[in-house]
């Protein structure tokens, strides 16, 4: 390979979207055999590049080459079948079908009579050749997440791509999973592979980048080659002018939980998982008054079934669920919830809300008899109520008629948190409560969450953005296959043993 | 998916719902005699022939309003559970079922007096749709069963022990032929009016479709079964008790339908018998899908297809082919409704 | 049981099972493809008067079955232009295509009611025909349609499970996204899945008519749609075990005939119950294992790739 001229090159790529310029004038280089780290803030521009590259987009203006060859790529059919493949944030796999079937479909040389043990072979050579080791004939839902990305990139490497699009793929791993791709990423490029590495983590950048080019505001900033890139140098490119000291520092101290009783407690509960769900474990925990409990643990450790578990929604096969210090455990949901149990998702119009029905039916779901009036409901008395839950927490009333689906995200959340709210919960389950949304609203429902505990809820916050567990847990807990592994409380975690516990790869911690 | 369709038409003038209608039944009618001509038969006279014996005749438009009972009932039974985002497709059984447990409470206590014989009649009616109604709502509440596929396998089943009771143990004497039931006593026939052969099932009908709107629409219970249908995660997640909303919404319905099966046995043909129903309970489907489980479109709708059926007994009648001919108009009815319903945000 | 109640349950499940086999085939076919076609009782409806007409006109039955294929293919092509194109709800479009199904199926049979047919050939090979145990049965002395089931559903899992196209067509039914990123276009698959699903449809209800009834009569497949729809859950979504689920059934079925033809005291009625209550049971049984195995994108309609 010839190391002079580019794989891949790009040449003021220019995309804008409407007002909003996404790309201006970025030129990139990717070479044969060298990570290159494309490094910016949420809104640098870095996924447009990518979606230019693969073909997603095209560009305003701008050209790429390949191997010094102008190429335009219409859609990413072409991107691919010029050898350049992309490992996305969401993997593109099928659950039911097998490590072996989910890459023969992306094979574009598959013959219409194919034989699976074939590219079964090829699996296990590519595999043992890059450190990705994976069952061919393994299902795909029984992998964990790390074998997820080993079958996306084994998938584009059987696919004979040569330049390897990856954004921001630790986001899902644990650290030291993260520690183990750098190493795949090595053994690539000592193969002559280029690959291009999407990620705004400063450390993971430093370990493994050949060359990095900073994007902020939709412009390079500037790059450095092997061994020049600093720190100090990498956070003033992606940051500019801008202060660190005025973003909120995770490590603060918050007020100390008042030790009180507790308002929920499990004593060696379980609960059997069919199918997909996870099997609970004879979990040991409690929850009290104005504290956050936080949950880490990564996906599909029980977390969702924890939850589930607490609001009623999942029978325990041993052990005891406690209430305010009364025996829960054969209580319903609707019983759950008149004692004084919140519930804030993930994603409200899923778990939480009704599309089709207007705000103000879906203000009384979930409200127990509170609303009654003989057969019907006291419209009247609920909209007091509400509007009185809507003002303490400082959002505006919205109108009550239109349908909750025609409602924007932020809205949505504030009137399914307003109505959760409202009749001061003792206990309060997030499942994920800021996941998909924009930066405002995300630093507004964790301060509400912060607020709830200072006004005396227990809260169980469920996440696996271990930034966002350290920044709010009081105390922590680890969850793995459905049993508790850790159990930290506030200042005495750190982030690589907790990565560890939530990947199995370490016993049992009570700090 | 009649929440849904609902929901994205409740704001649509009533004019241009109803011309929307008006022409896709134009269109379908068109087609239908395309496929009548193919056959060799004259659509025009067919057409003609019905409107004849339908609307033109103080006569025919009372007959419309008997054959409008069944579809009514049969039609709120497929609308109630549909708000809850369940499939009823079992009006047909359910109807067989109401008109058997009727038969049975007729046939136990024919000396009762009249007060006492038709609503009791009516109540067995009732529970004999709802119980039959309850077997797939159960399935469907434990999550073992899909309740479309267990209300249309129950459809099968329904007309078989009508069979094996007028066979065996109710066959009235010198009925050899075709079997049925003896005849109901006077105190067990439902009373008529004006001189036709509307009977009280008919009010009873208007009532059901009332009390349905106002059950959905103006009570707390009604507020429960709309967010299942529209989001059963999130109801189940809220603490609404799920299934059993689901078995009570089914087994309600099922009991419209066993309503309009008394109907039949004690308001027109006053026994019971085996062609109790030509596919009453699959037109109320149609009926409740077609009017989003609007309470007006399904009186629209079901005196719409009151006439479109009667066409296939005019078939029937003046051009031999076999009333189940009808059944490719409202076939053709459902697909073109099908075809233009919007790209997206339609049914899930 | 004795052994020539036995052997007559055998024959007749082998003979009214192969229809059946054939359904639930095609049904397979199309819910691996992520679509659930509740119409399949209107398919079985039209090959069966499709099959007959053509078979009672041409007095060729062979003509009968090809003219029944080619009926329940165009069948689901229009329910493939409601869902799929129109992406029309598909158990709406299903129930409407079954009644489709019954008003075709009784207009095209209505001038053959009681018509006399030479049905599709039966042969038996001559050393089976030689045993002395099988020549008081009808077993082994089959058409061409039941000679050839079980390698229709060996070929059926053959091209789901060893083709690049079985793997397009199951990986629309488990994802339609993955599936049109892997550069496949999903709408294509799911008509061609259709096609197959329709013509094997067809071909079930004409054996119906052309070898096991002989007769035409209007709603003769009694429910059978909907127990191939069920079978398809009990197998899993896989053709081979539909071999096993379409035995049960055509046993169930063939008992009932054995027993009612043999003055069995219990009402036939009742008996005829036994196919309908079975599926129930079953579908009851599997219940809990059938959402694991299902084709996760089936019932859903696909929007596009975003």
């Amino acid at each position: 390979m010839n190391p002079v001229v580019p794989l891949l090159e790009v040449r003021a790529i220019t995309k804008r979207y409407g007002a909003v310029t996404a790309n201006e004038g970025v030129d990139l280089s990717l070479r044969g055999g060298e990570v290159h780290a494309l490094l910016g803030e949420n809104g640098a521009g870095k996924s447009t590049l990518s979606k230019v590259i693969y073909g997603f987009t095209r560009p305003d203006s701008g050209e790429l080459f390949l191997e010094g060859q102008p190429v335009v790529f219409p859609s990413p059919r072409e991107a691919r079948a010029a050898g350049i493949g992309m490992v996305f944030q969401n993997f593109m796999l099928i659950p039911a079908l097998s490590v072996a079937e989910n890459i023969a479909l992306f094979l574009a040389d598959l013959p219409p009579v194919f034989r699976l043990k074939a590219v079964g072979r090829q699996i296990r050579e590519f595999g043992e050749r890059f450190g990705l080791v994976v069952d061919p004939s393994a299902t795909v839902r029984q992998l964990a997440v790390g074998d997820l990305q080993k079958v996306e990139i084994l998938k584009l490497l059987l696919g004979r791509a040569r330049v390897l699009i990856f954004d921001e793929p630790t986001k899902v791993l644990a650290p030291h999973e993260a520690t183990a791709l750098f190493q795949v990423f090595a053994a690539l490029k000592a193969e002559g592979y280029a690959i291009l590495f999407i990620t705004h983590k400063l450390r993971e950048v430093l370990a493994c980048a050949d060359r990095i080019t900073v994007m902020r505001q939709g412009r390079v900033q500037g790059g450095f080659g092997p061994g020049e890139a600093t720190v100090e140098a990498l956070v003033s490119m992606m940051f500019g002018e801008q202060d660190l000291a005025g973003r909120p520092d995770p490590e603060a101290p918050t007020s100390p939980p008042p030790s009180s009783r507790p308002t929920l407690e499990l004593r060696g509960a379980s609960s059997p998982g069919t199918g997909s769900e996870t099997a609970l474990k004879g979990l040991d925990l409690s929850i009290r008054a104005g504290e956050i409990v936080g949950v880490a643990g990564v996906s599909g450790s029980g977390q969702k079934e924890l939850g589930d578990l607490i609001l009623g929604l999942r029978p325990l096969s041993a052990g005891s669920k406690w209430f305010c210090g009364v025996d829960a455990s054969h209580w319903s949901i609707a019983r759950m919830r008149e004692g004084g149990v919140a519930f804030v998702p993930e994603d409200p119009l899923v778990m939480a809300a009704v599309p089709g029905m207007s705000v103000r039916e879906n203000l009384v779901l979930g409200t127990g008899r509170r609303y009654w009036m003989d057969v019907r409901i006291d419209w009247r008395r609920l909209e007091a109520a509400m509007g009185q839950s809507f003002r303490a927490l400082a959002f505006p009333v919205p109108r009550l008629d239109p349908p909750m689906g025609a409602l924007s995200g932020g809205t949505l959340q504030r009137v399914v948190i307003a109505r959760e709210m409202a009749h001061a919960p003792t206990l309060v389950v997030a499942l994920y409560p800021t996941r998909g949304l924009d930066v405002r609203s995300t630093t507004s429902v964790r301060d509400l969450l912060r607020r709830a505990r200072d006004g005396g809820s227990g809260i169980l916050l469920i996440s696996e953005d271990l930034e966002e567990l350290a920044e709010m847990s009081d105390r922590l807990l680890v969850l793995y296959g459905g049993a508790l592994v850790g159990d930290f409380p506030r200042g005495q975690w750190q982030v690589e043993e907790v990565g560890h516990l939530m990947t199995g790869s370490k016993e049992t911690v009570h700090g | 998916m009649a929440e849904s369709r609902l929901a994205a038409r409740k704001d649509a003038p009533a004019l241009r719902v109803v011309l929307r209608y008006a022409a896709i039944c134009a269109v379908a009618l068109a087609l239908f005699a395309a496929v009548l001509l193919v056959a060799g038969k004259d659509p025009l006279k067919a057409y003609a022939d019905t409107f004849r014996s339908t609307l033109s005749s103080a006569y025919g438009l009372s007959e419309l309003l008997v054959r409008m009972t069944p579809l009514l009932l049969t039609a709120v039974a497929v609308a109630l559970p549909s708000r809850l985002g369940l499939i009823n497709v079992g009006g047909e059984g359910q109807l067989y079922m109401g008109a058997w447990l009727a038969t049975a409470g007729v046939l136990l206590f024919p000396a009762w007096p009249r007060w006492l014989l038709l609503p009791f009649a009516a109540l067995l009616g009732f529970l004999g749709g709802a119980l039959w109604a309850a077997i797939p709502g159960v399935l469907r509440a434990a999550r073992l069963v899909n309740e479309t596929i267990a209300t249309l396998l129950l459809n099968y089943v329904a007309p078989l022990i009508i069979s094996y009771s007028i066979f065996g143990p109710w066959r009235a004497e010198g009925s050899s032929a075709y079997p049925q039931s003896p005849a109901f006593p006077e105190a067990a026939q439902l009373p008529t009016f004006f001189d036709t052969r509307i009977h009280a099932g008919f009010l009873l009908a208007l009532v059901a479709l009332l009390a349905y709107w106002l059950l959905l629409e103006k009570t707390r219970w009604g507020v429960d079964m709309r967010a299942i249908g529209g989001n059963p995660e999130a109801a189940q997640r809220l603490g609404i008790p799920v299934a059993t909303w689901v078995v009570v919404a089914l087994a309600i319905g099922g009991g419209f339908a066993g309503l309009a099966g008394m109907g039949e046995v004690m308001g027109v043909h006053g026994r019971l018998r085996q062609s109790l129903s030509p596919g009453f309970g699959f037109t109320g489907f149609l009926i409740s899908w077609l009017a989003g489980g609007r309470p007006l479109g399904i009186l629209f709708m079901a005196f719409l297809l009151a006439i479109i059926t009667s066409a296939g007994d005019t078939l029937q009648i003046t051009q031999g082919l076999p009333y189940a001919v009808v059944n490719i108009l409202l076939a053709l009815i459902l697909f073109l409704v099908l075809a233009r319903q919007p790209l997206r945000g339609g049914a899930k | 049981m004795s052994t020539t109640l036995m052997l007559g349950v055998l024959a007749g499940a082998i003979l009214s099972g192969t229809s059946l086999l054939y359904a639930t085939l095609g049904e397979t076919i199309v819910e691996r493809s992520g679509l659930v076609n509740l119409g399949l009782e209107g398919i079985l409806l039209i090959g069966a008067s499709v099959g007959f007409s053509v078979t009672a006109v041409t007095g060729n039955a062979w003509l009968g079955l090809g003219a029944a294929a080619a009926a329940g293919c165009l069948a689901n092509l229009l329910f493939g232009w409601l869902v799929v194109t129109r992406k029309a709800n598909q158990l709406a479009s299903g129930l409407a295509l079954m009644f489709f199904g019954f008003g075709v199926s009784a207009l095209v049979g209505a001038p053959h009611v009681g018509a006399v047919i030479v049905g599709l050939p039966k042969w038996r090979p001559a050393w089976l025909g030689a045993q002395s145990w099988v020549q008081a049965t009808t077993l082994f002395n089959y058409d061409l349609l039941t000679w050839l089931a079980i390698p229709a559903a060996l070929l059926v899992w053959w091209c789901l499970f060893r083709t690049r196209w079985g793997l397009g067509v199951r990986a629309v039914g488990e994802s339609p996204g993955a599936a049109f990123a892997s550069g496949r276009n999903p709408a294509a698959l799911q008509f061609q899945a259709l096609s197959a699903g329709g013509l094997l449809g067809g071909l079930a209800g004409a054996h119906l008519s052309l070898s096991l009834t002989l007769t035409w009569a209007e709603y003769m497949t009694a429910g059978r749609g909907f127990i191939a729809i069920a079978l398809v859950i009990f197998s899993k979504w896989n053709p081979l075990r539909a071999v096993a689920g379409a035995l049960l059934f055509g046993g169930a079925e063939a008992l009932q005939l054995q027993l009612q033809a043999r003055g069995s005291l219990i009402s036939p009625f009742l008996l005829d119950m036994t196919p309908y209550l079975l599926t129930l049971l079953v579908l009851l049984a599997w219940g809990g294992a059938r959402r694991l195995a299902a084709p996760a994108s089936l019932g859903r309609t696909f929007y596009g790739s975003d």
